[in-house]
Order: structure tokens, then C-alpha cells, then sequence
């Protein structure tokens, strides 16, 4: 063989075992009656999507879901990019590698634990709440556990060093020149930053923002430990059915609605991930 | 001395099933009895066999585990409710209880519970039940009698539930006066727990949130199970009490059973005759706080003052458990359908 093709086949290799294959399972499953195992019947239906639609709560929790997904992208932005730019540009040295661990720190340990770690520290009479006693001299209670709240500061706390690296990286990539350049020629502060290091480190951010809000639409471990009775979104529904009911029908079809709706909202921002290439 | 019978009972039982040393693996619910160090050493020391413990949040999760991992396990605890299911799925298998010196001991009606033993076979040795009903916080509130106190406008934001469509359905028509295992009336359940809905602060779903969410003030009245409850008084100390509420509680009876496929089917059985063991039971319950046992010499053995003889061990109690049965998938369906519109609705 020659061309590309012996060269790229281990890529297409992997992308079919990795990514294919279980997609495609999952599409099947969602597509029959019940699941085929343990000699139960099965027929080809499209009933799984037509539940979607019977049932307008459904839809209602992937609204909230993706309400959590654009809030935690948001915040996620506004802490990291901020860091990202004080790592990239003003700390220089041994301080900058020591920064750098601390942020990618949170990796090193099991998501799970990051939650709990959480939970300790939102609850009543938890960390925060005695941290804020100390401090005020008037008597607070913070309370945050089993709030919406609480699940955004835990999703917040568990992507965030997806922004601030990427945004790091392009950041770093900025030349210095065009930035003194633009000072000589009077631009403010301001100004610089909206048209000059915003745009050039906007591939970086929409790429974090991507990594971000994917996964939070679909979260389920964070809501479920740290909302209480708030916690129930689309990725819990989903979570249930495969769970709670052993209805893997229904809740493939359910993760593939939210697959879809993931892909149009990425396509509609589209646009904007194109002109920061 | 208990320990030195308890070593010399489960010699007896491995003499008795000549059996060569083996790894059992169990499949059980995290920290319920057949993982206690103590219980395990015991029964590794007489036997030989070492004993493996893989665990489950849910019993859909246990059949799920059963079904994608056949002859990865040989010992699994299943909620009477599900055994049936699992038997004609062909998950497990029946047991041959002769040579099983604790057996006879099974009161009748648990051991031979049709949803236990059918077709002229035992499918799941009864091991120990309980009831699903009230704990509360003895220190925060009066003693409620009924469930009608989940609903209490003064115990809004005080309500510790779990998030089990099931169980939600049925603590709805035990209080709207129906059958837990024959629900007529949907939409009184349904209304009924749109106006839970507001009274719930937290959604507990393990032992150790229990305990941890009362513990922190979480919530002061909650649903629990009986042998939970006498676990948090007993081994961690927690101020609470367990009140079978005077429209009825939600009753369970665990077995243990032999998963299909399973290679050491000996060594299981010897292990499962230990768990019913008295010996075994007394020492579960008085130093870590147990369900209720199924064998009757073992509850006899207990103290007087147990949990277990005081609070289920009362006639007037016991009448108004009922014990669950099985459901069908299109019901669970329907019932965690309603409970998640009802919990979506709710945010």
C-alpha cells in the first residue's frame, strides 16, 4: 500500500475501537424494545425517542441542564482566563512551574474525592461556614450543601484547569511585540485587551469552553452528591434508567437526544470557534 | 469463647463439606454483614477459604452485575422480591440445603417464603428481614407515631427521603391507605408526593449518608431501614429511634443465594450456612447492630433489651408489616417515571 493510508491506520484503528464501537452500540440499544439479553424479546422500535417527547419533563431537565452547562462554562471563563493570563504573562520562573502544579493538581486526584471534599465544606457547620464565623463578627449560617449552587462550585472547581490551560498555552503564544507595538501607538489598556489579547487567546478559550460544557451537561455524580433535592438533571434521569430500572433502552436514547442537542448547540457556536482559528 | 466456637462450628461445617480451600467471591451490599473483618477471619481460619467482597448500590445494579459477569460470583445476597426474577432470568441457582446444619433453625414462614423457595426448590436461604418505616432524631423532636409526620408543615426543609422511585411510591400508599404490593390509586401517590416534594432537604442513599446527614443536622425526621437504625444507636452512638408508623412499614427479607456458574459451590454454602449461624448473628447484632435474623435460635440467643427482640420482636408490630413483593419492570417503570416528572417539577 502507499499513500497515507498504512500511516493513518492506526489513528482509524483506534477512533473505531474508542469511539465507533460503543457509539454505535449504544445507538442500537436505543433503538429496541428492551435488551437483548437473557432471552428476552426484542423488537426494533422508535418508541425510546417518542418517550422523549410524551414526557415533557424531559425536556425541561435538559433545559436545566444545559443552563448548568453555559453557567459553569461562563464562570469557568471568567476565573480562568484571568489566571490563565497571570500565569502566561506575569509570573515567570520556578513560581509559574509551582502555580502550574497547584492548578493541574486537582487531575492527580479521584473526582469523587474532589466532590466529598466538597461536601464537607459547604455543609452546615462545615469548613465554610466556621471560616466565615471566624471572620465576620456577626453570627452567619452558610449553608450551601444541597443547593444549585452547590453543584456549580463543584463542577466549577472540577473543569477549571481545562480553561486555564488551554488559555495558557495561547496566551503564552502571544507575541509581546504586538502588544508594545500597540502601546506605542496609544492604545489603552482596554483596548488591548479587547483587541488584541482577547482575540488571540480566543482559540484557547473556545477550546476550554468546549471541554467544559460537554461534560457538565451531562453530569450526573456531582448533582447527585452535592444538589440534594436540587440535584436532578438530565444526566441523572439518564443515569437512573441504566441504574435504577436496567431500562438501557431508553436511557441510550436519552444520552443520544443529549448527544444531538450537545452537537446543534457546538455547530451554533460555531461561528465563533471559526473566526478565532 | 465465642470465638473459639465460632471457629470450631465453621470447622465443622468445611469437615463436613470436605471442601478444599477456595476463593468465594461475595456480591453483597457495602458493609451488611458478610464483609465484617471479624465474620470473614473467623470463617477463613476454619475452612480455609478465603472470602472476596464485590458490592452493589442498587439491586438493579445487582442483576446487572450478575447478568454481564456470569461465574465471577458465589455468594449473592437478593432482596426476596428480586429472587424470583433472578431465577427465571437463570442467574442463580437452587441449593441443596442437606449438610447445612443451621437451616432447621429458619423460622418456617421466612425460609420457605414462596418468593425464596418455589418450584420445590430453595432459590435464597433466608438470612435476616426488616421493615422499611420511620428513624428520627430523639434529641430534635417527639416521638411521631405516623407517617403523616413526613408531611407535617413544621418539619418543612427537616426531611431526610431516598431518592428510590419504589420506595416513594409505596410510603405514598401506605399513607393514603393501599396495599404496598397492590397500588390502585396512582394519582393519590402522586399527589401525595408532589406535597413531599417541599418537605424533603436531602436525598440520602447509603448508610453512611444516613448517619453523616443526621450527624450534621441534616434532617431530624427521615426514612430508614430497622436494622440501620439500630446500627447508627448502637455502633455509632446517634441519638436515633425507630418507629414502625401506625399505617404500616414497608417489610424485606434478604437471602442469600448461589449465582449460576459459580465454581465453588461447597465453599458458598458453607459460607451461607456461617451467616445464619447464632453464633455469627448475636456477635453482628450486639456489636455492630443488625436486621432482624431468620433463624429463630438466633434472635432467641439475642438480650433482652436488643433492637431486634424490643422493637421487632413486638406482635403489635409485626402485625402491620407488610412484606414486599415482587414488581414488574413496566410498574418500576411507571413508578420511577412519576417519581422523576414529580422531582423535576420540583426544581
Amino acid at each position: 500500500m502507499r499513500g497515507p493510508v498504512p500511516l493513518l491506520a492506526p489513528a482509524y484503528l483506534w477512533l473505531t475501537l474508542a469511539v465507533f464501537l460503543p457509539l454505535s452500540a449504544m445507538g442500537f440499544f436505543s433503538l429496541v424494545s428492551d435488551i437483548p439479553v437473557g432471552g428476552r424479546a426484542w423488537t426494533l422500535t422508535l418508541d425510546n425517542y417518542a418517550e422523549f417527547l410524551a414526557r415533557p419533563f424531559y425536556a425541561q431537565l435538559l433545559w436545566r441542564s444545559l443552563e448548568l452547562g453555559a453557567v459553569v462554562t461562563g464562570l469557568c471563563l471568567l476565573i480562568g482566563a484571568p489566571c490563565a493570563w497571570v500565569l502566561a504573562r506575569t509570573i515567570r520562573g520556578r513560581w509559574r512551574e509551582a502555580l502550574f502544579i497547584l492548578v493541574i493538581l486537582p487531575f492527580w486526584s479521584n473526582g469523587l474525592v474532589r466532590v466529598f471534599s466538597w461536601a464537607i465544606a459547604l455543609r452546615g457547620g462545615g469548613v465554610l461556614d466556621w471560616a466565615v464565623n471566624a471572620i465576620l463578627p456577626w453570627d452567619v449560617r452558610v449553608n450551601l450543601m444541597f443547593s444549585w449552587w452547590a453543584v456549580v462550585i463543584g463542577l466549577v472547581h472540577s473543569y477549571l484547569p481545562y480553561v486555564i490551560l488551554t488559555g495558557y498555552v495561547a496566551m503564552q503564544a502571544i507575541d509581546q511585540r504586538l502588544i508594545e507595538a500597540a502601546r506605542s501607538l496609544g492604545a489603552s489598556r482596554r483596548m488591548i485587551l479587547w483587541r488584541i489579547v482577547l482575540p488571540l487567546s480566543l482559540p484557547g478559550l473556545a477550546a476550554g469552553a468546549v471541554l467544559v460544557f460537554v461534560p457538565v451537561v451531562g453530569s450526573f455524580m456531582e448533582p447527585r452528591i452535592l444538589g440534594g433535592r436540587a440535584g436532578t438533571f438530565f444526566g441523572t434521569v439518564i443515569e437512573d434508567q441504566f441504574t435504577a430500572v436496567f431500562n438501557w433502552p431508553l436511557g441510550a436514547a436519552l444520552s443520544f437526544i443529549l448527544l444531538a442537542v450537545v452537537l446543534a448547540v457546538l455547530a451554533a457556536a460555531a461561528p465563533i470557534l471559526r473566526r478565532s482559528q | 469463647m465465642t470465638r473459639t466456637a465460632a471457629i470450631a462450628i465453621a470447622g465443622a461445617i468445611a469437615l463436613a463439606a470436605g471442601a478444599q480451600a477456595a476463593e468465594i467471591r461475595v456480591l453483597n451490599w457495602k458493609g451488611y454483614g458478610t464483609d465484617e473483618p471479624w465474620a470473614v477471619a473467623a470463617f477463613e481460619k476454619a475452612t480455609g477459604h478465603t472470602v472476596v467482597h464485590d458490592y452493589f448500590n442498587s439491586e438493579q445494579e445487582m442483576l446487572t452485575r450478575l447478568r454481564t459477569n456470569p461465574g465471577a460470583y458465589d455468594v449473592v445476597l437478593i432482596n426476596s422480591a428480586f429472587t424470583r426474577q433472578a431465577a427465571a432470568e437463570g442467574l442463580i441457582q437452587p441449593i441443596d440445603t442437606a449438610g447445612m446444619k443451621n437451616v432447621a433453625d429458619l423460622a418456617p414462614n421466612l425460609a420457605g417464603n414462596p418468593e425464596l423457595a418455589f418450584d420445590g426448590k430453595v432459590w435464597g436461604v433466608a438470612w435476616v428481614w426488616g421493615v422499611t418505616g420511620i428513624a428520627y432524631n430523639t434529641e430534635a423532636m417527639d416521638r411521631p407515631d405516623s407517617l403523616e409526620v413526613f408531611w407535617d408543615p413544621a418539619m418543612k426543609g427537616r426531611v431526610g427521603w431516598r431518592d428510590d422511585a419504589l420506595e416513594s411510591v409505596q410510603f405514598a400508599a401506605l399513607v393514603t391507605g393501599q396495599s404496598i404490593n397492590d397500588i390502585r390509586d396512582l394519582d393519590a401517590v402522586r399527589d401525595r408526593l408532589a406535597r413531599l416534594m417541599p418537605q424533603i432537604r436531602v436525598f440520602w442513599s447509603s448508610e453512611n449518608d444516613w448517619n453523616q446527614f443526621l450527624a450534621a443536622g441534616e434532617f431530624d425526621v427521615a426514612t430508614y431501614w430497622s436494622g440501620s437504625a439500630a446500627r447508627s444507636k448502637t455502633h455509632f452512638g446517634l441519638p436515633v429511634e425507630f418507629v414502625i408508623p401506625r399505617e404500616g412499614a414497608i417489610g424485606w427479607l434478604d437471602g442469600l443465594s448461589i449465582p449460576a456458574g459459580s465454581a465453588n459451590v461447597e465453599a458458598a454454602k458453607a459460607f451461607i450456612d456461617w451467616m445464619i449461624d447464632p453464633e455469627f448473628y448475636v456477635k453482628w447484632d450486639t456489636e455492630v447492630g443488625a436486621p432482624a435474623s431468620a433463624n429463630l435460635k438466633a434472635a432467641a440467643a439475642l438480650p433482652e433489651d436488643a433492637f431486634n427482640r424490643r422493637v421487632l420482636g413486638d406482635p403489635a408490630n409485626i402485625a402491620r408489616v407488610e412484606i414486599m413483593k415482587p414488581v414488574s419492570d413496566a410498574d418500576r417503570e411507571r413508578f420511577l417515571a412519576l417519581w422523576q416528572e414529580l422531582k423535576a417539577a420540583a426544581q
